[in-house]
């Protein structure tokens, strides 16, 4: 009888096969990274109704109602120049222009000398039945416009962009020049039953 | 001459053998499989994220904690949104005490720093989204995040 051995599996191309699934496995992951608008709610308030007196030429109202159009100070708006639209309104232009909102002088002792502030803020009130999606485009619109004016402060006075900005410091001081001012009332129920 | 003769005598160098090398990547492979869905809540709602520009990257997961808002996906519970917190469906008043449960799981140094991160159906209605911002800010978790996906076009 002859001896008879058992043939070897060959197993190099098991690697290959592993392999393949592991780049399978790499390439079909997402490392779900976490994205979105950081904002920051308001203090709950104890007392209803608490009326507060603020100048009607300081506040920039945009209305979003339940079918996702636009009111932005009383007159249609459009979503690709909102953006535009609030910068404008939020930067200080010289003079008294009755058209736009009311400044005040304020000292930073950081940078020595006496600014003109405005002293604008944005109001933004939806409708309950309001799409997230619209909510979100008019958040980024904003988030659009507070970041253009830090970023063109911090060129101004530091002469790199906002998000190139190492020192603490600095960037809390342009923080300071440039507040986000954004005012969330509550919604209203007019157009939907959400 | 050494005194120890191989039969054959022939020079060549042993192939190394790559016999383990599979056990070494399926390792490999295993590490993956196993920490991909280590760390995430079955969905019950589904959600489909709006896109931004201005995005923020969210730092510290451990200090994030999750509301979901949107609809379910079982299609036999309706069309209309709902709110999951952790592993099951949820009311707008069951918000005040997630809050304080997701405070107690963290130590007293860092709950100030606890951020609530609302991942929200983008076709949902902003009534329940108001509704759960509201009682978060009854709960003094005034910290959130808006969910979203990068833009593709800045």
């Amino acid at each position: 009888m002859s001896k008879r051995k058992a043939p070897e599996i060959n197993a190099g191309s098991m690697a290959d096969i592993a392999f393949l699934l592991l780049i399978f496995f790499l390439v079909t992951t997402t490392m779900n990274v976490n994205t979105g608008i950081t904002r920051i709610l308001p203090p709950p308030v104890k007392k209803q109704d608490t009326k507060v007196d603020v100048n009607k030429r300081n506040v920039m109202q945009i209305l979003v109602n339940s079918h996702d159009f636009l009111l932005v100070n009383g007159k249609p708006g459009d979503l690709s120049t909102l953006a535009n639209a609030v910068e404008d309104f939020m930067t200080v232009h010289g003079g008294d222009n009755p058209n736009y909102p009311e400044t005040k002088e304020e000292y930073f002792p950081e940078l020595g000398q006496k600014i003109l502030m405005t002293k604008g803020i944005v109001s933004l009130k939806n409708d309950r039945g309001t799409s997230y999606d619209m909510y979100i485009k008019v958040q980024d619109q904003l988030a659009k416009a507070f970041a253009d004016m830090k970023n063109q402060a911090s060129l101004k006075y530091f002469g790199v962009k906002y998000k190139d900005l190492i020192d603490k410091k600095k960037v809390d001081l342009i923080d300071k020049l440039v507040p986000v001012r954004i005012s969330e009332a509550e919604p209203e129920n007019v157009g939907g039953n959400n | 001459m050494s005194k120890f003769k191989t039969s054959k005598s022939n020079k060549e160098v042993p192939a190394i053998s790559t016999a383990s090398l599979p056990d070494i990547i399926f390792i490999l492979l295993f590490f993956f499989m196993v920490s991909v869905s280590m760390r995430t809540n079955t969905p019950l709602v589904t959600i489909h994220l709006p896109s931004a520009t201005q995005v923020q990257k969210l730092e510290k997961k451990s200090l994030v904690s999750y509301i979901y808002i949107g609809e379910p996906s079982n299609k036999a519970l309706g069309t209309k949104s709902r709110i999951q917190l952790n592993d099951a469906f949820a009311t707008v008043r069951q918000i005040p005490e997630f809050v304080a449960k997701e405070r107690q799981a963290r130590s007293e140094a860092v709950r100030n720093l606890l951020t609530f991160a609302l991942k929200v159906d983008k076709n949902t209605k902003m009534g329940i989204v108001t509704d759960v911002k509201q009682e978060l800010r009854k709960s003094n978790a005034l910290k959130i995040n808006y969910s979203t996906l990068r833009a593709k076009n800045e």
